[in-house]
């Protein structure tokens, strides 16, 4: 390119843009090192001492390698921390190394590099008309109206496979949303985390939900030699639909709605513990405020008026579990949720739950 | 049993078997009730009357004269030994000023005088009492079992390393790194302030020593990835990168474009 001026020729041409005047490049000031050779000589050793320490750094790396093997935990600390350095420290010194050489050595004179036209020259444009039209000729696009119209039709419908192609990202999800393991009869078992055998199963009494406490609870139905059969039955996605918060307040301080009144027992009772704002589990109960707060982005419930939002961003109550006591006092699920867990989604009306 | 069939129909025969029952019934109830609750007779009756002084002269002003509870405190019959020796031990009770929560200070009692009034409450009514030197030797307790429970009943307030984290209204869960395995286990048997009441058979006396073990465990462990900045997660790391990350970002790209002398 012929087009770079250097500042010296543009300084004098002062032209007014949008009524203000030019003003030019700022004077020129040479540096120490253009001046003095030996400040050049020292700007030109630190260069060369930050490359050293980079290849420093570069030997450290392999050196720390084999010195600190990966091992016992506090091990593994030394281990990262010592290699970690040294790559740190060999690609900072040569980093450091070229700027500190275009700042200090390479010539810092200001440059103008005025841009292209952004259309070709009437000669190339009517080049490129040409080779369009004999293009147009020769193919007879213009004249074979049934290959080109073929073309058409071949391109508009070749996308069409990719409709199948994203239909294999589902299936659908189908019902899933709207039931969860619970269900009549369903007795309420202490979460003891993961999935538990059968074995470990502890099925809840109501005598031992005293006031004040709080259980995570989990359907007995949850255990991992389920009949459902391997593969059929997603243990962990059941577990985040089913997973509920158990808690005994004192029957005088709960605003039940008639149509709930025999959904808990003697003041027990269980709510989702999926955040209906984005699913987060719900479990940070306060047992005198009786508030419960989502830890991901403070939706507050009122345990005492069905879980109620009162304040942050969850726009329904938490789903309530209705729950009953068995003849042998464990305490056993009515039905499945009577309406979706969870967060709310577009068709969150267009079916009724399992319950 | 010739004997028996003889006298079975005898006036005195009825009460006899009442009785047999009556022992048989109290004997077993002795045997089988909870080992944890209403122990008032650990407490001489010198210890109870002197905690009874105390508390009249600290703690009824709120609590009421005879703990019954006022319109600023609750009533504390039944709530047991364990919620004041927690209470008074932590320092939280007496409380200094009305607040979202009592907060954690210099106890302002000696620990004969917080035992005299434990007893004193244990004597109202029947409730948990302090555990005893088995359930807090975090040598028998298992860490990885206690990791487990405390991910799924106490992470979520506590934070998973138990670093404390806050809840609605200026209320908070405290750091558990510096709380003792004795108060560690009185609050979850006790549910102080907000905190759910963890009773024997939501987490057994062992299952609540394999949690103290885990808080133990984490609260004295190295941490193998470096600096911990308070165990808080995305807040603390975020605030670091913000505050350091940035500035050293901005540093570096204004000496790159600043002109050499």
């Amino acid at each position: 390119m012929t087009s770079k001026e250097h500042s010296g020729g543009h300084g004098g041409q002062l032209e007014e843009l949008n009524g203000f005047e030019n003003p030019g490049f700022a004077e020129h000031k040479p540096r120490i090192t253009d001046s003095s050779p030996a400040a050049e000589r020292t700007a030109e050793r630190q260069i060369a001492a930050w490359f050293i320490l980079s290849m420093i750094g570069t030997v450290w790396f392999i050196v720390a390698y084999f010195l600190f093997p990966v091992g016992e935990t506090a091990q593994v600390r030394l281990h990262t921390m010592s290699v970690g350095l040294g790559a740190a420290v060999a690609l900072f010194g040569i980093g450091i190394g070229i700027i500190l050489w275009a700042r200090t050595l390479i010539t810092d004179a200001e440059v103008v590099e005025d841009r292209h036209d952004i259309a070709g020259s009437e000669e190339d444009q009517a080049i490129a008309l040409e080779i369009l039209e004999q293009a147009k000729d020769e193919s007879g696009i213009a004249r074979r109206s049934l290959i080109r119209n073929t073309l058409i039709a071949a391109v508009a419908i070749a996308p069409l496979p990719a409709i199948l192609v994203f239909r294999d990202l589902g299936p659908l999800p189908g019902d899933k949303l709207f039931n969860t393991l619970w269900d009549t009869n369903v007795r309420l078992c202490k979460d003891i985390g993961g999935i538990p055998t059968r074995e470990q199963l502890h099925p809840l009494k109501a005598s031992e939900v005293t006031i004040g406490s709080a259980f995570h609870v989990i359907p007995e139905n949850l255990v991992q030699d389920d009949p459902h059969g391997e593969g059929a039955f997603h243990a962990l996605d059941e577990k985040a639909k089913a997973a509920v918060l158990l808690m005994r307040i004192d029957p005088s301080e709960l605003n039940t709605d008639p149509e709930r009144e025999d959904w808990g027992v003697d003041g027990i009772v269980a709510y989702s513990k999926i955040c209906t704002h984005v699913g987060c589990p719900v479990a940070l109960y306060e047992h005198q405020t009786h508030h419960l707060l989502c830890p991901c982005h403070q939706s507050t419930f009122d345990v005492t008026n069905h879980c109620k939002v009162i304040f942050g961003p969850a726009k329904r109550p938490l789903p309530q579990l209705p729950i009953s006591v068995d003849s042998e006092g464990y305490l056993v699920a009515q039905s499945d949720f009577t309406e979706p867990v969870g967060p709310t989604f577009w068709e969150i009306n267009t079916r009724e739950t399992g319950a | 049993m010739k004997l028996l069939a003889t006298r079975r129909r005898h006036p005195m025969a009825l009460v006899v078997l009442l009785l047999v029952g009556l022992l048989l019934t109290g004997g077993a109830y002795a045997l089988f009730s909870s080992s944890t609750t209403a122990k008032a007779d650990e407490y001489s009756a010198a210890d109870i009357e002197e905690g009874n002084k105390l508390f009249v002269a600290n703690c009824a002003t709120c609590h009421g004269m005879n703990a019954e509870g006022t319109e600023n405190g609750p009533g504390l019959i039944g709530v047991g030994a364990a919620a004041v020796d927690f209470q008074v031990g932590t320092g939280r009770m007496p409380l200094q000023m009305h607040g979202p929560q009592g907060q954690v200070k210099q106890p302002q009692f000696s620990e004969e005088q917080i035992a005299q009034m434990a007893g004193y409450v244990a004597s109202l009514g029947p409730g948990p009492a302090v555990p005893e030197e088995e359930f807090l030797n975090t040598a028998e307790g298992d860490a990885a079992a206690g990791g487990g429970l405390f991910r799924t009943n106490c992470a979520m307030c506590h934070n998973v390393v138990g670093a404390g984290g806050a809840l609605t209204r200026g209320k908070y869960a405290p750091n558990l790194s510096e709380v003792s395995e004795k108060h560690l286990y009185e609050a979850m048997q006790t549910g102080p302030q907000n905190m759910p009441i963890f009773n024997d058979a939501n987490l057994s006396p062992e299952e609540k020593r394999d949690v103290i073990t885990y808080v133990r465990e984490v609260s004295e462990e190295t941490a193998p990835g470096g600096f911990k900045l308070g165990s808080l997660g995305p807040v603390s790391e975020g605030l670091f990168i913000w505050f350091f990350g940035l500035a050293a970002v901005i540093g570096i790209t204004v000496w790159i474009t600043a002109r050499s002398k």
